[in-house]
Formats: structure tokens, sequence, C-alpha cells
């Protein structure tokens, strides 16, 4: 058995990917917390996270995280989502400029709708990610499978060997990154139907 | 651009239970919120809209329970309406697992709520409800009122200056449903939604009037909608969402295709 760790800075509401990784992980233990003892002691961690980037930063300062954070993403199978993927960029264009985690090097950048590419901002709904390399995270996961976006920013990391799936919104962006033991995804795998969910699968089996 | 356009089925649910006809061949209980929300999800819904119908406030809380039985077991969108008044019942329901909120009445009582809810939970999750009908006399072309409690209550907002106002808000979707054509089946207001579609950059639902599904193509082409939704022809089985989403390839329509 597996502990699994859901970090919870305060930031967004974690019951739909504490639901889905319990869905996918029936025999594992899934605990939301905010401990660093919690999440030093776990097998595995995922890196959820909503809302504004600053915020965001702010509440993993206020909590003691950003150590936690870092070390935890060398030592073990790490997964960041949606805000938890953007925060791990050095720095986020959001809030007039957030220094962010810096994990991996780049910044996150907010879409723009431009006369020859008009598009909705924040980009919501399901878009295909295209796979850039091979992976244990696409295990059984078809190349140009649907996920569920909800998003205003993207990231643009300067190692584009990191860069294991894209999204074509306007323009591309980088919407699924890896490095070493860090996995991270911009759209919701536990909101993705059975995508989604082979794909948390597969983070548990890692 | 690849985003695709979304097919949402809506359930009406009262006392914890789904009403209207849900007609599924291999379903055992038609009223049971979890078997029907998997079934449109088995046939590849884009998301699932609730909206809880419940008239006594004190069975209120059912909702939540029902939210987060589904939730556990349906992993796509999920939002949920009706009655939502504070920035506390949205948080109840984003805790019990549904991804959206949507807010009609309490919104033009009180427009405050969008913004403060939007910065409380962030705009992805807050959708407003627009109720509009036709005005009989605009002078300067075709005009739209705001209504509310299902077309009741006019309210002597115009809708496509209250949809702005919602998008300068907070709100991060507009659910539009026109009076005159809901319940019709003779298809959406497509002046309605395009000339809203017009004046905001937030996606948009188009909502009330779908017959057949000619009309979802109409409302996406020609209205301009980033999603439709319909109640009727999928609970009664006039059509499938299988069926609407094949419709739609097939007229070039760029839609998640689940089925291959």
């Amino acid at each position: 058995m597996n502990i699994i760790a859901i970090i919870d800075y305060g930031m967004s509401n974690l019951s739909s990917v504490e639901k889905a990784t319990k869905y996918v992980a029936p025999n594992d233990s899934v605990v939301v917390t905010s401990s660093p003892r919690e999440i030093d002691n776990a097998d595995k961690v995922i890196f959820p996270g909503q809302g504004a980037a600053k915020n965001c930063m702010e509440s993993i300062y206020d909590k003691n995280l950003d150590k936690i954070i870092k070390k935890n993403s060398k030592e073990k199978p790490f997964l960041g989502i949606c805000m938890g993927m953007q925060v791990l960029m050095s720095y986020s264009e959001e809030n007039s400029g957030t220094n962010c985690l810096d994990i991996f090097e780049g910044k996150v950048k907010k879409f723009k709708t431009r006369k020859d590419t008009k598009i909705k901002i924040p980009h919501m709904g399901w878009n295909k990610v295209s796979k850039k390399n091979d992976h244990p995270i696409w295990y059984k996961i078809k190349d140009e499978s649907y996920f569920y976006f909800v998003h205003s920013y993207f990231i643009d990391p300067i190692d584009k060997s990191t860069v294991i799936g894209e999204t074509k919104y306007g323009d591309i962006f980088s919407s699924v990154i890896a490095r070493d033991n860090i996995v991270a995804i911009q759209g919701h795998p536990e909101k993705s139907s059975d995508t989604g969910l082979q794909f948390l699968k597969n983070f548990i089996g890692i | 651009m690849s985003i695709t356009k979304r097919i949402i089925p809506c359930l009406d649910v009262d006392n914890g239970r789904v009403v209207k006809g849900v007609k599924f061949v291999d379903i055992k209980d038609a009223g049971d919120p979890v078997e029907v929300a998997k079934r449109y999800n088995d046939q590849g819904a884009d998301e699932i809209t609730f909206l809880d119908i419940t008239a006594s406030s004190s069975n209120r809380k059912t909702i939540l329970n029902v939210v987060e039985d589904v939730a556990s077991q349906v992993f796509i969108p999920l939002t949920v309406g009706g009655g939502i008044s504070s920035v506390k019942d949205i948080r109840a329901l984003l805790n019990s697992g549904a991804d959206k909120i949507t807010i009609n009445t309490a919104a033009i009582k009180n427009p405050d709520l969008i913004s403060e809810a939007s910065n409380a939970v962030g705009n992805q999750c807050i959708v407003v409800a627009i109720d509009a009908k036709r005005k009989a006399n605009s002078p300067n072309g075709i005009s739209w009122e705001i209504y509310t409690h299902g077309g009741r209550n006019s309210t002597g907002i115009d809708a496509l200056e209250w949809a702005q106002n919602m998008e300068l808000r907070g709100a991060g979707e507009l659910l539009v449903t026109s009076m005159d054509k809901d319940g019709t089946k003779q298809g959406f207001d497509l002046e309605l939604m395009k000339a809203i579609n017009d004046k905001v950059n937030i996606p948009t639902i188009a909502s009330g009037g779908v017959g057949t599904l000619e009309d979802l193509y109409d409302g996406i082409e020609k209205g301009k909608a980033d999603a439709v939704l319909a109640a009727s022809i999928f609970h009664f089985g006039t059509y499938s969402i299988k069926e609407a989403k094949e419709y739609l390839s097939k007229k070039g329509i760029n839609v998640r295709n689940t089925y291959d």
C-alpha cells in the first residue's frame, strides 16, 4: 500500500482530485494534507491548485511548504496539476509578476486574443494533447487524446526537452512536462473522464 | 484552435432524485442521479449540469449529497444551479465535488455576489445564468430583457448590458436561455446568442428550445456558442449524446470524439 499525499495549501477545492485519486487507487492511502511531515512521509505527491499565482505562492510560503515541495519533487513521484504546474516554473506574468518555485526554468504567460486568432479566455473545455515524447505517464493513452482544461495562463519552459505534451489554443503551448520523477499537466486529469483516470492511474503506477 | 464545442445534458433534481423522464435502455433506476450521470458520461457528455428544483429550503442539503455521490464516480465537470445565494452556498457545493455553479436570481438581487464569488473561488467556477426574453418594442432593433424565476418576473435589465456587466464582475462563463424558445423545440434564439457573443469574450452556453440535432449545430455555427445545453431531447431518448456528436462532427464541428 502506498501513501499518496495531495498537498493542500488552502488555494483550491481538492475534492475532485481526492475523489479521482481514491477511485484509481482504492488500495492506497490518499491523504489531503498541509503537514510537511505527512508530505515527507508519502510515497507519492500530488500538487494541485487553482486561483491566482500570487495568492498561491503566498499560501505556499505562509504554510512553509516551499522547501518541502522542492525537496519532495526531487525525491519521489510528483504530479503537478493546473496551478500546481504553473508555480513549478521560475516566474509568472500573473498579478503584475510573481516569482514562483523555479523547479522548471521558464515563464508562465497569459493567453492573448489576436485579430487573426480570436480566442476566448479562459481556455475552458476539452482539448487535445499531442504527445511529444515517450513517458510512462502515457501508458494506454492515445496520441491526441482529449483532456479538460480551465486556465488563462500557460507555461513556456526553457528546456523544450521536458515537454511531453502540447496543445493548440490560438498558438501551441506546453500542456504536459516531465523531468526525472516530476510530471506536470495543465489540464485536469481528475475531470477528463476515462483518459484522465488512466493518466492518474499511470502516475500511481510509476 | 482545437478546443471542442461542448454538449451538456441538463438534469432537474428534486429532493435528490432526477425528475423528468430519462430513457436509457439499460438503466435500473432512472431517478438515481449517479446512474443517469454515468450513462451520460459513457455516451460522451462533455459536462453535466444539475438544476436543483427542490422547493423546500429544508431539503436543500440533499443536493450536496447528490453532488458528492456523483463526483465520486463520474469524472467530468459538474455544474450545479438552483437556489444559490451566497459564497457559503458556493463553497459547500464545490467542497462536495461540483466544479462550477450557476447563479441567476441572486446575481440580479446582488451583482456584487459575482465579484465576491469570483474573487473567493476563481472565475472558472462561476457561471451566470441569463434568462432573456425579446422585448416587444425596441427602438434600436431587437433587444432582450432579463427575467428571473423561470421567466415569470421581469427585471427591466437589458440582456446584452447585463452580459457585459457580469463578465466585468468576474463571471467565467454565461449560460444563456431564451425564455421565448425554452420548451418550444423550435431551436435556440440564434440572434440572442450571436448578440451576446459579439459583446463578451468569455465562453457561452446556449440553452432553451432544442428540438433537433440541427438546432445544436445552429447554436454553435450561427449563434457562435461554445457549448450547447439540452434536456428533453436527451432525456426522452430522442437522440443520444453520441448521435449528437456524430451529427455535429459530420457537419464539420469540432467535438470530443469518445467512440473510436
